[in-house]
């Protein structure tokens, strides 16, 4: 079970493509190009794993691999944390 | 570090969200939509700053 | 859509802005973009400044770039670095290094969300001090000792590349890399002081090429994107790609004074001021001036050829200052346009600049630090 939460560090902000994603650390700025994918980083925490956090975005379940990637590469970008 | 410029991997027809490149093989169409996900670049990446 | 299509566009608060905090400094550089020097009386109050930083922090501008002239000759500088940190408004300034003191270094490196960027423009202090004055290349290394010593981290070191040092770029990398620093190189524009000394210090076309191979090899190099104009000899170079002034970015400016980019500090590029009603916040959302910056861009001249969507025209300031039309090549167009545009033109063009607030009279000779 993968869960996620948004990394401590990290200021989100809403834009009318997705929202900004500032890393007071490492001053990386990452573009989360999907109002969804911004739902489930802002709920992430409040699920026991991912493919709830997914589901309840109404991610379709044929693009829930797609979004897994990009949740990795919010990991990888230390805008998410793992558990 | 630096941005994924989506343009230069995507032709129009794959930009779409709704999974119909159904002769594609799915592993290239979940990288291609997560790139369209997530972008990043430094803050030090914009032009009119100091 | 495209990231930097949407970007162009603007968005509801800048990601992050310049903003010169006084026109003092106790430097001359003869390229300034700001032609800083004397401080003007009608600079914004400390109050004022706590104010447009808790207007930021509203807008959540992830960080805020502070400059001048010498940010530091404020003395509430360090009480308005700690109230923008505070808020989580990322700070960090540029300075020539003068009161970077070892007791400074320290405090910098036991505060959060800041950064420092130290600006030299030789790797040796013949090359330095042509342009930023006598003793400016030790004041600056000094500072950088202090800072690495103080365990600060990776601070900037910040490099106006120009005819004179584009050959000094290892030198460059070389300092950074011993005092654990990371390099940046800007682009000189005809901005400020700048217009005076363009044409003798602006890089020539092979020295562009050698520049942009450079970069694209040093990847860890930073440029503030300033170099998005030679994306149109291949790939691109990392960052936006685009101009970002008055729809990502813009600059206050010590007086409270809005405009596009740090650049263009002329009233055809003044967007309001924050002391205005509404304030900053105001002048982002509604000013015509940056609501127009924001329609499409229209090609103009560049139209037939196939790389502006490679450098979108280059630098507005660039072509502003030389007095080349907005919607046509950039002077430095890597194709050569912006020349042939030029020598059309014979500077008949160029707008009448003044001296701002540049110092009359001789420079100090050398230039101590004041006891901490």
């Amino acid at each position: 079970m993968t869960r996620y939460a948004l990394h401590p560090q990290v200021g989100l902000r809403d834009e009318a493509f997705g929202a900004l994603a500032y890393h007071y650390g490492n001053r990386r700025l990452t573009f989360l190009n999907d109002a969804r994918l911004v739902a489930v980083v802002r709920t992430a925490a409040d699920h026991d794993d991912v493919e709830g956090a997914l589901a309840a975005a109404g991610v379709p379940d044929q693009q829930r691999p797609a979004y897994l990637k990009a949740l990795q590469r919010l990991a990888d970008a230390e805008v998410l944390t793992c558990e | 570090m630096t941005s994924t410029v989506t343009e230069s991997v995507v032709s129009p027809t794959t930009g779409t969200t709704d999974g119909t490149a159904v002769d594609r093989p799915a592993a290239y169409d979940d990288e291609v939509l997560a790139e369209l996900l997530v972008e990043e670049i430094s803050i030090d990446g914009m032009c009119g700053v100091y | 859509m495209r990231v930097t299509d949407r970007l162009s566009r603007g968005l509801d608060a800048p990601i992050c802005l310049t903003w010169e905090l006084t026109y003092g400094c106790n430097l001359a550089c003869v390229h300034c973009l700001s032609s800083s020097g004397r401080r003007d009386p009608r600079e914004l109050t400390t109050e004022e400044c706590a104010t447009v930083i808790d207007d930021l922090a509203q807008m959540q501008v992830f960080y805020v770039n502070i400059g001048g002239g010498e940010p530091t000759l404020r003395p509430d500088f360090w009480e308005l670095l700690d109230h923008a940190v505070d808020r989580k408004v990322g700070v960090k300034f540029s300075t020539n290094g003068s009161r970077i003191t070892g007791a400074g270094a320290a405090r910098l490196a036991a505060t959060d969300y800041v950064d420092v960027q130290i600006s030299i423009d030789g790797a040796d202090a013949a090359t330095n001090d042509a342009i930023r004055g006598p003793g400016s290349f030790d004041v600056a290394t000094t500072a950088m000792r202090h800072l690495a010593d103080a365990g600060f981290g990776a601070f900037k070191v910040s490099v106006v590349v120009t005819r004179d040092n584009v050959a000094q770029l290892d030198a460059f990398a070389a300092i950074a890399d011993s005092y654990g620093a990371q390099l940046r190189l800007t682009r000189l524009r005809p901005s400020g002081r700048g217009a005076d000394v363009w044409d003798r210090l602006h890089v020539t076309a092979d020295q562009q090429r050698e520049l942009y191979s450079w970069l694209l090899a040093h990847p860890g190099v930073l440029t503030g994107d300033s170099f998005f104009h030679l994306s149109a000899l291949g790939e691109p170079l990392p960052g936006l790609n685009l101009c970002g002034a008055g729809r990502v970015v813009c600059l206050i400016d010590p007086v409270g004074d809005v405009y596009a980019c740090p650049f263009v500090l002329h009233d055809e590029f003044k967007a309001g001021s924050v002391r205005d009603e509404g304030g900053f916040a105001a002048v982002w959302r509604t000013s015509s001036l940056f609501l127009s910056l924001r329609e499409p861009e229209s090609p103009g001249a560049c139209a037939s050829c196939g790389s502006y969507d490679a450098c979108r025209g280059g630098c507005m300031a660039a072509k502003f200052f030389t007095g080349l039309p907005l919607d046509g090549p950039d002077p430095e167009c890597v194709h050569g346009h912006g020349e042939a545009a030029l020598l059309a033109a014979s500077g008949s063009g160029r707008p009448a600049v003044g001296a701002g607030h540049t110092r009359s009279g001789p420079v100090p000779v050398s230039i101590g630090r004041r006891p901490a």
